[in-house]
């Protein structure tokens, strides 16, 4: 389907062959963003459901909260989220560097090997086989395959930008160039383990050590994965939807290499109170507490990129799914510093305000500027204007930002009201209430936050419907490269 | 040179080396070429003519 003829240039360019982007690839990824957001999505509803009632575990242990927990957050972290990066990295690295992907079959490498991941995840989670660790579960063969296909994304991605045929490298790119490098290391050194069979294996390092590298892991996945792929996307998405430039490149400059170099140092706020060394923890904390300054500076510099044109927002719900997603991105990069802070953490540790914490940044900020930039995109892929209906997208709009809101107002008060109960004693310094008595106090948020969850998760089905509108027996659009250089 | 010395060596270092990339996003001399960086989201636009109606043009 790629070599469909562009028949309106044929005339113009006849005579020379002409080198096209890459857009299959970015069709693929594209959908089957959808795709796995629908399913990641449905789990965490479910899982939210089986919070609340607890017979939905019921008693197959394949179908119980623990087992269908990390199968959540893989599903939209890696699948769902993964799945928007390759789509939106591969595009905006053509686009910008005016030249087709570099790496011949490794592009379909990626997108084959990265869906036999998500599902291989999906079979080995519920099965029960875990390394253990906070989103890195996989097991060691699974793990292997994960760095086979990260290091063809990196070949192929530092490719494409080595044959650019201009002479800058846009910001964007420089964004998912560190996030391609980082999660491979992150990657790679946290799986270091020891295999016992297939399916089991236990981790190289050893107690503390382990927790730290761990976190170190999980906190950067956080830094680079969820933050710095996704400012990528923001920085091509938002100057493009609000057709202007953003607002200031040279502090997107100064924003990388300050955010770059900030979060690697963050992840010790993981294990406040813990038998990692106390100046460890300061040093998480301080470097949490600093890393308002590049987060926020990001942030404005996204928003400001209306000035001018606030009106945009208006009429334009793709581009209010852009700039409420940095909003949120704000608060969530609050929030995450003061939640840093030891004597804070002391109170929100292991309570449902982390959990609420993890939502603003995941469903405000990653899932929405992924669902903004994909209203973009598609209709880029196939040749179409625009979607097939805005006020469609107005909707998903208002679920997305309601169900968010719900989800996270839910889960402060939730988290609050548990971090408080725990800690209280007696005169006689006996706990004041035992932990039934806080679960039960739960119910109302529990449900709350299931109820926040599955609005969101409706507007992905009016999503779908209107992706389906747009794109349904519509010719895949053919662009070719510029055949000028810089 | 202790250990602490060395670390704090490296502070200071990193310190100057931030400054200076600070110093050279906002110098005065390399505001054009981030002004055209600026602008490469934009730059292929004129060779994509927007798309539209070209599907319903029987091709």
């Amino acid at each position: 389907m790629e070599t469909t003829a562009d028949t309106h240039n044929t005339s113009a360019q006849a005579a020379r062959s002409q080198e096209t982007y890459d857009y299959k690839v970015v069709r693929q990824f594209s959908i089957m963003t959808i795709v796995w957001g629908i399913v990641g999505m449905l789990v965490g509803v479910l899982i939210a459901a089986q919070l609340v009632w607890p017979a939905l575990n019921t008693n197959l242990e394949w179908f119980t909260f623990g087992r269908l927990r990390p199968l959540h957050t893989n599903a939209v972290i890696f699948a769902f989220g993964g799945s928007a990066l390759f789509a939106t990295s591969y595009y905006i690295v053509q686009r910008t560097c005016q030249t087709r992907l570099f790496g011949g079959p490794l592009v379909g490498f990626t997108f084959w090997g990265w869906q036999l991941i998500i599902v291989l995840a999906a079979v080995t989670l519920p099965l029960g086989m875990t390394m253990g660790k906070e989103y890195a579960e996989l097991e060691w063969p699974i793990a292997i395959l994960i760095a086979l296909v990260w290091v063809a994304y990196a070949i192929v991605f530092f490719g494409t930008i080595l044959k650019r045929k201009v002479s800058h490298i846009y910001v964007a790119n420089w964004f998912f160039g560190a996030f391609i490098i980082t999660i491979a290391v992150l990657h790679i050194v946290n799986n270091i383990s020891m295999p016992v069979t297939l399916f089991k294996s236990y981790s190289a390092y050893p107690g503390t050590m382990d927790a730290m590298i761990q976190w170190w892991y999980g906190h950067n996945a956080v830094g680079f994965f969820l933050t710095a792929a996704f400012l990528g996307m923001m920085y091509y998405f938002v100057p493009k939807q609000a057709g202007r430039p953003i607002y200031s490149y040279r502090l997107s400059v100064v924003h990388f290499w300050a955010l770059v170099s900030l979060y690697m140092w963050a992840g010790p706020h993981h294990l406040h109170y813990t038998a990692l060394p106390d100046w460890v923890q300061s040093l998480g904390m301080v470097f949490s507490l600093i890393l308002l300054a590049p987060s926020w500076g990001g942030m404005i510099n996204g928003i400001m990129t209306l000035s001018g044109a606030w009106h945009k927002l208006r009429t334009d719900p793709i581009l209010r799914f852009l700039i409420v997603s940095l909003s949120f991105y704000g608060l969530a990069t609050f929030e995450g510093p003061m939640m840093s802070i030891k004597t804070v953490n002391a109170l929100s540790h292991y309570t449902d305000w982390t959990i609420g914490h993890v939502h603003g940044g995941a469903l405000g900020w990653v899932a929405m500027i992924s669902i903004g930039s994909l209203y973009a995109l598609i209709p880029a892929l196939w040749g179409k204007e625009k979607m097939y209906s805005i006020k469609a997208i107005e909707w998903h709009f208002w679920l997305s930002t309601i169900g968010t809101v719900m989800y996270i107002v839910s889960m402060w008060i939730a988290g609050v009201m548990q971090g408080l109960m725990w800690r209280a004693v007696n005169a006689d310094g006996t706990l004041t209430y035992n932990f039934v008595e806080t679960l039960v106090q739960m119910y109302p948020y529990y449900f709350l936050r299931f109820l926040g969850g599955a609005v969101f998760f409706l507007g992905m089905f009016i999503m779908v419907w209107n992706v389906w509108k747009t794109i349904a027996g519509e010719k895949p659009v053919v662009h070719t490269v510029p055949q000028t250089a810089h | 040179m202790s250990f602490g010395a060395l670390h704090g060596l490296l502070t200071v270092l990193l310190m100057i080396l931030f400054g200076g990339i600070v110093w050279w996003a906002f110098s005065r001399k390399n505001k054009k070429r981030f002004d055209e960086a600026a602008n490469l989201p934009f730059a292929d636009d004129e060779n994509h003519p927007p798309a539209r109606k070209r599907s319903h043009e029987g091709d």
